[in-house]
């Protein structure tokens, strides 16, 4: 219980910080921490799969990704002096609201889990955590939805490609 | 004591909120990109729970498919932000107010 404390208060806290920094380098690497905690999070669900995939996917793949547009950009931190240049009505109420949004939404989710009641034991019975099974699951039962993600991947490259190129061959 | 159902899913509620927190408050493009993959792994984190709850395989199954999901969005999305980024030289999302130019 300890251990789902700390990796929880990791995630939560590395999260928060995550959307209160200004420099997006940071962002990103504070996301990776996040990653890493729900990565533990993983492993005590009995799913390692999942961990090790977050790991090598999540962290290793996508924030990579990231973080080589941020510096590609040569990104700006927050432009601070555009938000004066803005129409007052538009500045600073609307995020104000969104933020007030958010935390309900928080409440709102709280409220209905422990209303909910349900299960409140340690989990039943016996975790599939094997690869082979699910592996096995992934090439038998859902062989079809792995074809389409295949596929899926293939388009979003294309596109990729294309969008980021698109204005290099123009000028 | 071990962690129990609720616990992952309160945990889940408050990562998806704070993403959520992210997309509405912030004003770079990346920014909230990164705070929508902090809700995509809230999600993920409550299937996996459900999954080791119901104890099927399942719900690692669709997390694999939805980490597919995100790589494809993240790619597409920050080629999109490269595109903008060269017209625009802002990553304010206040700035992008026409669809053509």
């Amino acid at each position: 219980m300890t251990l789902f404390y700390l990796f929880a208060a990791v995630a939560v806290i590395a999260s928060l910080l995550v959307i209160a920094q200004r420099n997006p380098i940071y962002s990103v690497l504070l996301l990776i921490a996040s990653f890493g905690a729900l990565s533990g999070l993983y492993v005590m669900l009995d799913a390692p799969f999942v961990a090790v995939t977050q790991i090598i996917v999540y962290a290793g793949a996508i924030m990579v990704l990231f973080l080589f547009v941020v510096m590609l950009l040569h990104a700006p931190a927050e432009e601070t002096e555009h938000d004066e240049k803005i129409h007052p009505l538009r500045r600073a109420g609307p995020m104000r609201f969104g933020a007030a949004l958010a935390a309900a939404l928080v409440v709102e989710l709280l409220w209905a889990l422990t209303r909910a009641g349900g299960e409140t034991g340690p989990f039943p019975g016996a975790a599939v955590s094997s690869v082979r099974a699910i592996g096995r699951a992934l090439f038998t039962e859902y062989a079809f939805q792995f074809e389409v993600t295949s596929i899926l991947i293939l388009v979003a490259m294309v596109g990729a490609v294309v969008l980021a190129k698109r204005e290099a061959a123009k000028s | 004591m071990t962690p129990t159902l609720n616990d992952y899913l309160i945990l889940s509620a408050v990562l998806f909120a704070i993403g959520t927190a992210g997309v509405f408050v912030r004003r770079n493009l990346i920014t909230i990109l990164l705070s929508v993959e902090i809700m995509l792994n809230a999600v993920n984190l409550s299937f996996v729970a459900f999954g080791r709850s119901l104890g099927t395989a399942d719900g690692q199954i669709i997390v694999f498919f939805v980490m597919t999901v995100a790589a494809a969005e993240a790619a597409v999305g920050l080629a999109i932000v490269i595109g903008l980024f060269r017209h625009r030289e802002s990553l304010n999302p206040d700035t992008f107010t026409s669809l053509k130019w």
